[in-house]
């Protein structure tokens, strides 16, 4: 609770809000023993009486009647009836709400068609039938504004009941034996309440305003008692040649509402998770650039892609997550690079920082270079970069489900690929599009293109996957755990497509995995991440055969062998390191068997040998001794 | 398609039904008897007998339901007492400048609301999206009559770019320039409120959107920034937005009520209002069965505009 209020005061507007309102509160409820001038007595020698007249602070009406008092008293009013509004429309609301989530079945089905006929009536159309059949008047004025907004709690409170009708808890008591009416009020309604506060919250402006509303249209409150909207709809009459009587009262309701509107949200904002974490930051075209240091030399001039110290951080409220810190990579043209790790170990970071894709906020590239073809891509301005996406650097993505736009055709998404870096006609480009699946082997591709993602399996959609990757004839083909969602069949059929492709176009693919056995069916070397950082890289084979590093060693050891029962399959102990607090030293040591205190003790260099690097001061294998032999 | 709309008219028929059924039960509330509040004066003991014989109101409750729903369904609303004439015909003849009045503050809400959303989201707290952020605000607070008003005041009786009020399309008078004029000022009032829901749904709808892996994917292939913002995220957005777009089709064309008291508009609104305050019953009663009839349609054409978007619905 008071987490609560921290969060609703930080919020300035919320805050601002909240302070109007219990202002407004306070001088309703103080109204009666103001030294106030009777807000009914009339004066017809004083009509129209400017601000600031003598008696009179907010100047008098078209009866001479004292504006202030009467604000007041209709400031009164109609707080009194759009709160009392709120309550019974809260209160009968709920019970229908959570009789039909509670009993189910039939019950629900019949209150639920009831709610939805009213929900079909334009809402202030209901309001105007019920005070047509009670008569005007303020309370009718009420009922009405009530009634109609009884249905929208009726389905509000009914979906949380529905949800807490199947808990544990609630079968726990009815095989205690408690009645229907026990469960509702002890078990319901305590977790009910907090939907309902907040559903008012977000509601109760409202029905001050249609009170008001209904007060306006001269339906609610009668002469000579008045809310803010019988003043308003008094005042219309004079607003041309006095204009004052009509803001006065108009200026209040604007005033109140808003005020419910900044806190409403404030509650909003401060009960909602999501929000609170900031998670629901939008990301941006591109990932946003503020390096610390230095961009570092090109040094690889045979490479098609270079990583050279890139690291990329999350930055989520006062803390730092170094998703990845300071990874150096290269493929050359043709080759087939493995970066391999378990989730979290900073990977796909890697891979979606060299074209900026990192979600932004909270992703940040705080140093390093990405060169492709010797050109910095980090901080390029972001016509390059786009010139460059899916153009020479092409992703595929794990889940074609979700990367793939549900509600355009596959083969309009392959003609947008397209037709974003050439200038092709819509028709040379669909042609194009049918001729990209079928070499990715997709049956019938003419209509296969016409298809939606939901219509195809998983294989075929990550077949489209890669036909889009294909669009531009890339240079360089980053493939994030391409095969992961696939079934294994599927993922042979796609691992060895992408083969082909590398093999016949001199494609350089960068493959992430979490998977040893699919590295060496693909890949010419391997690099292992951890925590963010590589820890071992070498051509596949020599890795395979002999691990350097004790994290590589196990990470082989969980690949199952086929036929060879004998070796025992081997999960690593523990878990990852956050990487929002690094210790020094080697970030696998807590998992390590063979770690002494000096592991732990500052950084550990890549030590490098030829073609292999690892990061361990007591490696495995000692990769000097295995270059000699 | 054509097979999917039908179903959805099929499926129409339970609600007009229920809409009928409601007010019916609502009007069947009023208290004492009404031929008392029809004659007046004149309610001695014989007229009244005679005023519930003719207007059936002697019957069952059932079976005065059924008498009303059938002469509806002939194109028999009743008649106006204070009228004095068909209701339908009253109906018919002010819900035109009703039409237009919610039409065009409709078309207004949706573009504006959902053209601010956008932009509000792609600039997420950026000025823009402060800015745009701040206006809804104050435009879902504000009441409709009392922005009327002030348009009023400023734009007519200060500024004199536009007419207090006058409107006479219902009384046949008037050319297009004529009523695009009397129109300005009241399409916008009506339609602020509904502007701000627009604004702050789509807002909501597209940061959702934005976050989604398909977005990365559009801008993975180099797809502009404009086409992934205003085409991939919007596109789905809109499946959350249509909905919203249904309901609040539905406030302006009640909440045209207020609008048209303060622009002295000849729509369906103030001639309920008058009724309401004359007793006429039997016009409000009409005017309410016709009006949410109305968006009853309407509601099943927004079902088909998102069936048509979103392929997934099944048709």
């Amino acid at each position: 609770m008071s987490q609560f209020l921290t969060l609703l005061l930080r919020n300035r507007l919320a805050a601002a809000g909240g302070v109007v309102l219990l202002i407004v509160l306070a001088l309703a409820l103080l109204t009666p023993v103001l030294p106030l001038a009777n807000p009914d007595a009339t004066d017809t020698a004083n009509r129209f009486q400017p601000v600031l007249s003598a008696g009179h602070l907010l100047g008098t009406d078209h009866l001479g009647r004292d504006q202030l008092s009467r604000l007041l008293w209709g400031t009164r009013l109609s707080l009194a009836v759009g709160i009392a509004a709120a309550v019974f429309a809260a209160s009968i609301g709920a019970a229908i709400g959570i009789i039909a989530g509670y009993f189910g079945g039939r019950t629900d089905n019949l209150i639920m068609r009831g709610v939805d006929m009213l929900m079909a009536f334009p809402y202030i159309l209901l309001a105007l039938a019920i005070v047509a059949a009670l008569g005007p008047g303020l309370v009718n004025a009420l009922i009405a504004v009530a009634a109609v907004n009884v249905p929208f709690f009726a389905r509000n409170i009914r979906g949380v009941t529905v949800g807490l009708a199947h808990k544990e808890f609630i079968d726990a008591a009815r095989l205690a034996g408690l009645g229907h009416t026990r469960i509702i009020f002890s078990e319901i309604l305590p977790n009910v309440v907090p939907v309902i506060v907040i559903a008012m919250s977000t509601t109760i402006g409202w029905m001050i305003l249609e009170t008001a509303g209904l007060s306006f249209l001269g339906l609610g409150s009668q002469p000579p008692q008045a809310d803010l909207g019988s003043m308003l709809g008094e005042a219309r009459g004079a607003l041309i040649t006095h204009p004052l009587t009509s803001v006065v009262p108009g200026a209040m309701i604007l005033v109140i509402v808003m005020g419910i509107n900044l806190l409403g949200d404030g509650v909003r904002d401060a009960l909602d998770p999501r929000l609170r974490s900031g998670a629901l930051a939008r990301p941006m075209a591109a990932t946003r650039v503020a390096r610390r240091a230095p961009v570092p030399q090109n040094e690889d001039a045979g490479a098609v892609l270079a990583l050279q110290g890139l690291e990329t951080q999350f930055h989520v409220k006062d803390r730092v997550y170094k998703a990845v810190g300071g990874v150096s990579l290269q493929v050359k043209p043709g080759e087939c690079l493995g970066l391999i790790g378990e989730s979290g170990s900073g990977k796909s970071v890697t891979a979606l920082s060299v074209m900026g894709l990192v979600a932004s906020p909270p992703g940040v590239i705080t140093a390093g270079a990405a060169r492709y073809d010797g050109a910095d891509l980090i901080g390029a301005p972001y016509e390059t970069l786009r010139h460059l996406r899916g153009n020479r650097i092409a992703y595929i993505f794990q889940d074609p489900q979700a990367t793939l736009h549900p509600l355009y055709r596959v083969g309009d998404q392959l003609v947008e690929a397209i037709r974003s870096h050439r200038p092709l006609s819509k028709s040379e480009a669909w042609a194009r599009a049918v001729e990209l699946l079928k070499q990715v082997r997709i049956p019938n591709p003419e209509s296969r293109a016409t298809s939606f993602p939901h219509e195809m399996s998983g294989g075929m959609r990550q077949r489209v996957g890669i036909a889009m990757a294909m669009a531009n004839n890339p240079d360089v083909i980053i493939a994030d755990e391409p095969t992961t969602a696939l079934d294994v069949t599927v993922q042979a059929q796609i691992l060895s497509l992408l083969n082909e492709l590398r093999r016949e176009r001199g494609l350089a693919i960068v493959f992430i995995t979490h998977d040893f056995g699919v590295v060496a069916q693909l890949c010419d070397r391997v690099a292992v991440m951890y925590a963010g950082r590589i820890v071992e890289q070498g051509p596949t084979e020599a890795v395979l055969a002999a691990p350097a590093h004790p994290y590589t060693r196990r990470l082989i050891a969980c690949v199952p062998e086929l036929g060879e029962g004998r070796r025992k399959l081997e999960a690593i102990p523990g878990l990852p390191p956050a990487v929002d607090r690094l210790d020094p030293g080697c970030a696998f040591a807590p998992r390590c068997l063979k770690a002494q205190a000096v592991c732990k003790q500052g950084d550990i260099a890549l030590a490098e040998e030829g073609a292999r690097v690892v990061r361990c001061l007591f490696p495995e294998t000692d990769i000097r001794l295995e270059q000699s032999v | 398609m054509t097979g999917y709309i039908l179903k959805r008219l099929l499926s129409a028929i339970p609600v007009l039904l229920g809409i009928t059924v409601i007010v019916f039960l609502i009007m069947a509330l009023i208290p004492g008897d009404p031929a008392l509040a029809i004659l007046g004066s004149y309610a001695t003991p014989e007229n009244v007998a005679k005023l519930n014989r003719d207007l059936g109101l002697d019957a069952p409750l059932v079976t005065r339901y059924f008498i009303w729903l059938g002469n509806m369904l002939q194109g028999d609303f009743g008649q106006s007492f204070a009228l004095n004439r068909p209701v339908l015909d009253e109906v018919l003849e002010r819900f035109g400048a009703t039409l237009l009045l919610a039409g065009v503050s409709f078309v207004l809400c949706a573009v504006l609301g959902i053209a601010a959303g956008v932009v509000s989201a792609a600039r997420q707290f950026g000025l823009a999206d402060k800015a745009i952020t701040f206006v809804v605000l104050l435009g879902i607070s504000i009441p409709s009559f009392f922005l009327g008003m002030m348009m009023i005041l400023i734009f007519a009786v200060d500024l004199r770019w536009f007419p207090v009020s006058g409107m006479k399309m219902a009384y046949g008078g008037g050319g297009f320039a004529d009523v695009a004029n009397h129109l300005v000022m009241p399409a916008l009032a009506l339609s602020v409120v509904a502007t701000g829901v627009v604004a702050r749904l789509s807002r909501g709808a597209m940061l959702e959107v934005l976050r989604q892996d398909y977005i990365r994917t559009a801008r993975a292939k180099g797809v502009s920034e404009g086409r992934v913002i205003w085409g991939h995220a919007l596109r789905s957005a809109m499946v959350s937005i249509i909905p919203v777009l249904g309901i609040q089709a539905g406030f302006v064309l009640s909440g045209a009520v207020y609008i048209e008291m303060v622009f002295q508009w000849p729509g369906v609104g103030r001639m309920l209002v008058d009724a309401i305050l004359k007793r006429d019953i039997l016009l409000v009663q009409g005017g309410v069965v016709f009006v949410a009839a109305c968006y009853v349609l309407f509601n099943i054409a927004v079902d088909v505009a998102q069936s048509l978007l979103d392929p997934r619905i099944k048709t």
